[in-house]
């Protein structure tokens, strides 16, 4: 069988081979014992032609229910934003998805470029100095984030706020083995991490601290003069953020964060049943050459002419090999992209506007939900675009009652926490109508 | 084209946009004044066109692919089928929610399903996770779980990754973030695993061995079952790097090898894009004695036919990831197994192999071949003969770009003095190859007439050489606004 990937026709075979001086493929292969070698078929479906599997790609695909089909509440570290056009058509040219990494900086201009504007955006957002080129995802990066921290303050422990997303509290867990840091959770009041306790937590044994902004819950907590206790104690203060909030509300750089990292999803980038999305990763000027991964710098050519590579490099696993404090390779380049593009394209007062759209849309919807009797809302903090709402009823209940009017309620917590299986925690963006946020309220009556 | 393309906050220019948001049809409500931002992300305003037009002309300051030949070894630069990103962006794919009750994902639930099914198949193990982002991610998942392993059985003692000196940097970077110690073992007269070494360096202490076979060098380890029997009387377990699965698609499995877990790079063999550097998917496959230790969580099939995302056993080593791994990524990649099927993933491997002996065998006159017998996938010249010409790989390297052709991997693997590892994949056609023999004898002949030329070199790009040192010694890592 012929195959539209595979050029090599036969003649070009056999020339191949005469020229190799061999009769068949088989003898490139001698050097693999006969007892390794195997002797039948992969046991997988016959080749599909294109036609036949985008059929059956379509099916795969329509048996699940995207967000197009349905009025969605969810969010939870995810969240469905518009995506402009262009950014569909700028990740689409094939210049920049099919390159790989930057080695070559005289062919690899437009990728280095777009990353270090990239890096721009993200640090001016977040409010720190310096950006790399893109993690994994937001827990990863935040896992990163404690790794650093260890290796700087050489410390093991890491005091992390209860109101971190679930997820990201996981991926913390299982990394922290290998370095064996010590994870303290801190307790919440309300939805809130207690300041209390974590202020009396922190001493010299602290390499950092974690706290989530907004945090899970949706709520934007304040921490004061947080960052100067942990510096007096030369630990490192953690925030692991959402880059669309910052847009409007006071970035982390502000209040004294050493780094700040999260995810890009919002940015362009859909939802994609949770990847690939795009973690960042942010710090000061001080922290600069304990960054994970690629990062890219300006520098100029032969000519004087401005130009970029990837720079810093002594920080990573190809230099250090097993004195590296961090093994990433491959990351979310052509999603960091994506970023850029929808940064460029919301620009400096489009940004702040659709963060706005998010932040009146998701509270309009608390008022009109907890206009319901039986509704109340849980957040006694400020919120951006997420909010928890309380139930007489399981939310499991509601969300699967609201299914069959093709509403995705939002995230039951109860799938977290137990004692919190009354509450649901729901996400408002800019693509919610104020009609779409009535009928929801409309149908969550109807349940009640 | 430009010397020098603009920034985009160059372009900026102030009241411009290139967004459009609908009327809002809800009231405005205030933001309290502690959290209000003060000042606004300098981030650009530009038109539409103006964003169009500048990432257009990046992208053509840009080489990929399609764009030309790109056998930068170890990295599997194969062609990137259409198809997969059409697929991808169906709906049903793109939009779908990671907490969406499970039975609106049956379509994704599914295709993750048998995906962990094919790539078990194709890779010889017992079961596979699809949660790592990555090659690396890959690597560290599946040493921790190789050190769940030795601690469920009470034996701590375990902390010691025998890699070999021509692995790949993230093998031994996984060992230290995965909390175990590398040892390094040097490669014998051939460029092989060095047996007396290895028995040498096993012990009560010995966690893994770390391998990639075929090698860096693009050689297959002959001594692989008792490599592995030598491995699993110590006690230990056996990685298989799947970075150069290329070269084995349907030929050999990793588990007939005697490993025991095994990444691959679906970025690389499995035709999903690089894009610039990422993302890509690293899944993990492994033998029974490693399935309680996988990650969380696994997909598995109901007796109903339906299927559910099932949390990791008592034993596993947590989450590496957030949700289920690169989804996107891995739709395109369980596109490519239905398209070519058990006959094409062979063909595969084959003509990987043919091509990079053809290269070989056209051009080993001219430069030199530190290991000889046939490659695999790819093979390493050194050049030497050339340095002693005054010419250094990365002047080749820099040279090959006047022909619009990417250079192969430069200065590794690093037990070869002046490397250059070329890797052509099985996607390029024969013309394409002859053309760069052509070239290659061409910049030989140079280095010996003009070595003037390619130490100049590159000639024709948009930029020349650039200042390495500097962007290190002071980095400019971010654009500001003047004041």
């Amino acid at each position: 069988m012929k195959y539209r990937y595979l050029p090599t026709t036969d003649q070009d075979r056999q020339e191949m081979l005469e020229k190799i001086g061999v009769r068949s493929i088989e003898e490139l292969f001698s050097d693999i014992p006969s007892q390794i070698r195997l002797k039948r078929s992969y046991q997988l479906p016959e080749p599909l032609a294109e036609f036949s599997l985008m059929k059956h790609m379509k099916q795969l695909a329509n048996m699940n229910q995207s967000l197009e089909d349905y009025t969605s509440f969810l969010g939870a570290g995810v969240y469905q934003h518009h995506i402009p056009s262009v950014v569909g058509h700028i990740i689409s040219r094939s210049e920049f998805y099919t390159a790989y990494t930057p080695y070559q900086p005289e062919i690899s201009q437009g990728e280095l470029q777009a990353i270090f504007e990239f890096q721009t955006m993200i640090a001016e957002l977040t409010g720190m100095e310096v950006a790399n080129s893109s993690m994994y995802d937001g827990a990863t990066a935040l896992a990163e984030a404690a790794n650093v921290a260890a290796a700087v303050t050489k410390q093991k422990k890491i005091l992390i706020s209860g109101a971190l997303h679930p997820e990201s509290r996981e991926v913390l867990q299982t990394q922290a083995k290998g370095f064996g840091l010590q994870l303290i959770d801190i307790p919440l009041v309300d939805e809130v991490t207690n300041l209390e306790i974590l202020r009396k937590s922190i001493d010299d044994q602290t390499a950092a601290v974690i706290v989530q902004f907004p945090n899970f819950y949706g709520s934007l907590e304040t921490f004061a003069d947080l960052a100067e206790l942990i510096h007096q104690h030369k630990g490192l203060f953690i925030v692991q953020a959402n880059p669309m909030a910052l847009a409007i509300i006071e970035p982390p750089g502000a209040w004294g964060a050493d780094i700040v990292v999260g995810d890009a999803q919002p940015f362009g980038i859909p939802t994609s049943y949770g990847g690939p999305h795009c973690g960042f990763f942010t710090t000061t000027k001080k922290l600069m050459r304990k960054i994970p991964g690629r990062i890219v710098g300006q520098t100029v050519d032969e000519d004087g002419n401005r130009g970029y590579v990837l720079t810093l490099q002594a920080r990573e696993q190809h230099i250090r090999r097993d004195k590296a404090t961090s093994n990433i390779c491959s990351n979310q380049a052509l999603n960091a992209l994506a970023a850029a593009v929808y940064m460029s394209t919301f620009g400096k007062e489009g940004l702040q506007q659709v963060a706005k759209l998010n932040y009146d849309k998701a509270h309009y919807a608390a008022e009109r939900l907890t206009s319901i009797p039986g509704v109340s809302l849980v957040n006694q903090s400020p919120f951006f675009h997420e909010f928890v709402i309380h139930f007489s009823k399981p939310a499991a209940a509601i969300c699967r009652d609201l299914l069959s009017k093709k509403i995705f309620a939002g995230f039951d917590l109860g799938k977290i926490d137990l004692t919190r299986n009354h509450q649901l925690l729901v996400a408002v963006t800019e693509v919610r109508t104020k009609a779409e946020i009535d009928q929801f309220a409309v149908a969550l009556e109807g349940v009640l | 084209m430009n010397k020098n393309t603009p920034l985009i906050f160059e372009r900026s220019r102030k009241d411009r946009i290139a967004y459009s948001l609908p009327k809002s049809d809800v009231p405005t409500y205030a933001i309290p004044d502690e959290l209000k931002r003060e000042g606004k992300a300098e981030l650009p305003e530009v038109s539409e066109l103006d964003v169009i037009r500048h990432y257009t002309e990046l992208s053509r300051r840009n080489h990929g692919v399609d764009n030309g030949f790109y056998p930068l070894g170890s990295c599997t630069m194969k062609y990137n089928p259409k198809l997969h990103e059409d697929v991808a962006r169906l709906s049903g794919f793109a939009h779908i929610h990671p907490y969406q009750p499970q039975e609106t994902v049956q379509g994704a639930l599914k295709m993750l399903a048998e995906l962990q099914k094919y790539l078990a198949e194709i890779t010889g193990m017992e079961q596979v996770t699809l949660q790592p982002a990555a090659g690396a991610h890959g690597e560290w998942t599946g040493l921790m779980m190789i050190r769940a392993y030795h601690e469920s059985r009470g034996d701590f003692k375990r902390t010691k990754v025998i890699i070999p000196d021509s692995a790949h940097g993230t093998n031994p970077a996984s060992a230290t973030v995965a909390g175990l110690e590398t040892i390094t073992i040097p490669s014998d007269e051939h460029g092989l695993v060095s047996i007396e070494h290895l028995r040498q360096v096993l012990g009560e202490d010995t966690a893994a061995l770390m391998l990639t076979n075929p090698n860096t060098l693009g050689l297959f380890e002959r001594e692989i079952i008792e490599i592995a029997n030598l491995v699993h009387q110590a006690g230990g377990m056996l990685y298989y790097d799947g970075a150069n699965a290329n070269a084995i698609l349907g030929i050999s499995r990793p588990g007939d090898m005697g490993f025991d877990v095994v990444h691959l790079n679906l970025h690389k063999t499995f035709t999903t894009p690089h894009g610039g550097g990422g993302p890509g998917a690293g899944p993990v496959g492994v033998k029974n004695a490693l399935v309680p230790f996988l990650p969380s969580p696994i997909i598995e099939q109901n007796e109903d036919g339906t299927y559910h995302l099932k949390d990791g056993l008592l034993q596993s080593i947590g989450r590496v990831k957030s949700y289920y791994g690169n989804f996107g990524i891995l739709v395109r990649a369980y596109t490519y197994i239905r398209t070519m099927g058990s006959d094409g993933l062979k063909k595969v491997s084959e003509n990987a192999v043919l091509h990079a002996n053809y290269l070989l065998a056209s051009l080993a006159e001219a430069y030199d071949v530190p290991y000889k017998g046939y490659c695999m996938h790819e093979f390493v010249f050194s050049g030497k003969r050339q340095k002693e010409q005054g010419v250094r790989t990365l002047d080749i390297a820099k040279r090959l770009l006047d022909f619009g052709i990417h250079p192969p991997t430069i200065y590794f693997p690093l037990i070869v003095e002046e490397s250059m590892m070329i890797e052509p994949t099985e996607t390029e056609s024969k013309e394409t190859l002859d053309q760069f023999i052509d070239v290659m004898l061409q910049i030989a002949k140079e280095i010996e007439h003009e070595p003037e030329l390619v130490q100049d070199a590159p000639h024709t790009t948009v930029v020349k050489r650039l200042d390495e040192v500097r962007a290190a010694r002071k980095p400019v890592l971010r654009w500001r606004k003047e004041d």
